[in-house]
């Protein structure tokens, strides 16, 4: 009987190891074999990209994707396919460290490709590599509230005015919404001639007129649009409008404060991917494109800022010119505001800090 | 050689079925939970302390033990309430009834977490009935409750039912015939056979509900030392790609749950044998 037991759980434990191990075996062979395949030929006739994204730039990227196709068989008479994943930022960047095939990465903040950086896939100084820290479109953090602003919200400093309830994700769980609060944090800093406490202060204030901490960007709309919370959602420009395009306008208005931080979410080509698969190449002209005259409009048309003097003048309409800051002068880059604000014990914990 | 045939049970092949057992928990269970403990590379004794022991993440527990305590409860009395109407009485729409206890299985918890947080907010058709009594039900420890509620319930109603189908009838009339009042058969006959798999549907309601992370981030608002669950934590943490204090927060989970789980089996155990 224990003869039999010993044989059972030892031939189990050699199965599922030989299993695990069959398993990634298989995985990285059969990656392997299509791409010498690919390789061998030079050029092959029909070469596909994975672009791994963030939540809101569906629309954006789908468009684009058709221009870049149409774009690169003109030129090279290769059929390229992009596909396209989106989820959370911060999500992403961990599936693409996790193993996810990305041959670039298009993500919300420059953190989370740092943190790819740092997993050894992407090569140092990738923020360098194109123009504008490699953030081919931008875009800043407005306010969206109910139609006729009923509560005369006009600027950061109305936030935090008793009765108002501000919507925004938990900085934590929602890189976008890091930008948020930097913002807010920016503004106050400038307000009080750089004094931090006082910054500190206001960042406070304002998190204790805040309702609900949704995980995400999309949650947050959620709540402040179906459940009726709230008094101001704080949001990406490029969301705002596309809120106000699928909810109609009759129902909210934008309000640009006095200013607001430039929010730059940067493109990587990730090094290691696109060498292992050969697709360097196109992987780099993928991401240049972006800041072609035809890349930069259909961004500028998915409200985006552009950043192509050209495209940037044929939309001025579009987008209100408000001061922004950027979170190199700000902040000292990504690496020391996260440091600062969010990690463990950082300024935005403290606020939730028991007293 | 002749004592083992001689204890074998009706079906052969204990060791290829022990193999597949083995193989089957390593694959399924202990390789992943190792791969847990593998990833957190960094994390040290120390941080393994700091984190678990964070008043943030100490609320979170509270928030997510207590929070799944009630809602097991509460599925344990309701879950009995449902098998008991459906293994006693007929009635038209019956089979319907009995198949839409096991939706909460399929429906994806988000779903299922945004459509109650629409039921339950100050401003949806429930929520607005409480909301001039003061009560907030969703972005509270309330509605998260009732998520994990709408989460754990087929697993009372589903462990109890083939138990009260396989309770003879006679047994009661017997009560009967013996002059016991209809509370005290119940109390004596029933609910002694019924007390084992109801321990048991509580344990995996409540168990589920420790975890559960789609549907209760909608309803809680994530306030943090208020309605913050802990596998929230653990998500915020891996947003920040702190795979060690994540580990940390999850590891802690974990264990308290192991700790809890082997209680409520151990006495579940115990009432069987008492019971027999």
């Amino acid at each position: 009987m224990k003869k039999v037991l010993k044989q059972g759980f030892v031939a189990g434990l050699v199965l599922a190891v030989s299993l695990v191990a069959a398993a990634c075996g298989n995985t990285g062979s059969g990656a392997k074999g299509a791409d010498a395949s690919e390789a061998n030929t030079g050029k092959a006739k029909e070469v596909n990209l994975l672009n791994v994204s963030y939540d809101p730039t569906r629309e954006l990227y789908t468009e684009f994707n058709k221009a870049f196709a149409a774009h690169w068989e003109q030129k090279t008479g290769q059929k390229v396919t992009v596909k396209q994943s989106h989820g959370g930022s911060g999500k992403q960047g961990r599936a693409v460290i996790d193993g996810l095939d990305a041959d670039v990465v298009t993500l919300a903040l420059g953190y989370d490709i740092d943190a790819i950086q740092q997993a050894g896939l992407i090569n140092e100084g990738w923020q360098q590599k194109y123009d504008h820290n490699s953030s081919p479109y931008t875009s800043t953090i407005v306010f969206l509230v109910r139609k006729g602003n009923p509560k005369g919200i006009k600027d950061w400093d109305d936030l935090i005015k008793d009765g108002i309830e501000v919507i925004t994700p938990n900085p934590q769980t929602s890189g976008g919404a890091r930008w948020n609060y930097l913002a807010a944090w920016g503004y106050a800093l400038h307000q009080n001639n750089n004094d931090e406490a006082k910054a500190q202060e206001f960042v406070k204030e304002l998190y204790e007129h805040v309702p609900v901490l949704d995980s995400g960007a999309r949650g947050a709309t959620t709540t402040f649009v179906e459940r009726g919370l709230g008094d101001v959602l704080l949001a990406w420009e490029n969301e705002a409008w596309l809120s106000v395009d699928e909810l109609g306008p009759d129902k909210f208005d934008i309000v640009y404060p006095s200013e607001s931080i430039l929010a730059e979410p940067p493109v990587a080509v990730v090094d290691k991917n696109a060498d292992k698969k050969g697709t360097r190449e196109v992987a780099e002209a993928y991401l240049e494109y972006l800041y072609s005259e035809e890349g930069q409009t259909i961004a500028a048309e998915n409200y985006y800022r552009p950043t192509l003097d050209s495209v940037k003048s044929k939309f001025k309409e579009a987008f209100p010119e408000i001061k922004l800051f950027t979170i190199d002068e700000e902040f000292g880059g990504w690496a020391e505001a996260q440091q600062k604000h969010f990690s463990d014990g950082g300024i935005f914990t403290q606020i939730y800090a028991p007293k | 050689m002749h004592s083992s045939t001689s204890k074998r049970g009706v079906l052969p092949g204990f060791g290829i079925t022990m193999g597949y057992s083995v193989l089957y928990i390593s694959l399924v269970v202990l390789i992943p939970l190792s791969a847990l403990l593998l990833n957190s590379t960094g994390l040290t004794w120390e941080k393994f302390w700091d984190v678990a022991t964070d008043s943030r993440v100490l609320a979170s527990y509270k928030v997510s033990f207590l929070t799944a305590a009630a809602a097991g409860l509460i599925d344990t009395a309701l879950g009995l309430l449902i098998a008991w109407v459906l293994v006693r009485y007929d009635f038209p729409g019956k089979g319907i009834f009995d198949a839409m206890i096991d939706l909460p299985f399929a429906l994806p918890t988000a779903v299922a977490g945004v459509s109650l947080t629409a039921i339950y907010s100050a401003n949806g058709w429930i929520g607005s009935l409480f909301e001039p009594l003061g009560i907030k039900i969703a972005f509270s420890p309330i509605g998260i409750t009732l998520a994990l509620m709408f989460i754990g319930i087929p697993f009372v109603v589903r462990t109890v039912q083939p138990v009260l189908q396989e309770l003879d009838a006679e047994v009661e009339e017997a009560a009967a015939t013996l002059g016991a009042s209809r509370f005290r058969t119940f109390r004596s006959v029933i609910f002694p056979e019924l007390l084992p798999p109801l321990l048991t549907g509580f344990a995996l309601a409540f168990a589920r509900g420790i975890g559960e992370y789609g549907s209760v981030v909608f309803i809680s608002g994530n306030m943090p030392m208020k309605t913050e669950i802990a596998p929230l934590l653990i998500m915020s943490k891996l947003e920040q790609f702190d795979y060690a204090g994540a580990t940390a927060v999850a590891l802690m989970l974990l264990i308290i749950s192991f700790v809890l789980l082997l209680l409520i089996n151990s006495l579940q155990r115990r009432v069987r044998k008492t019971a027999k």
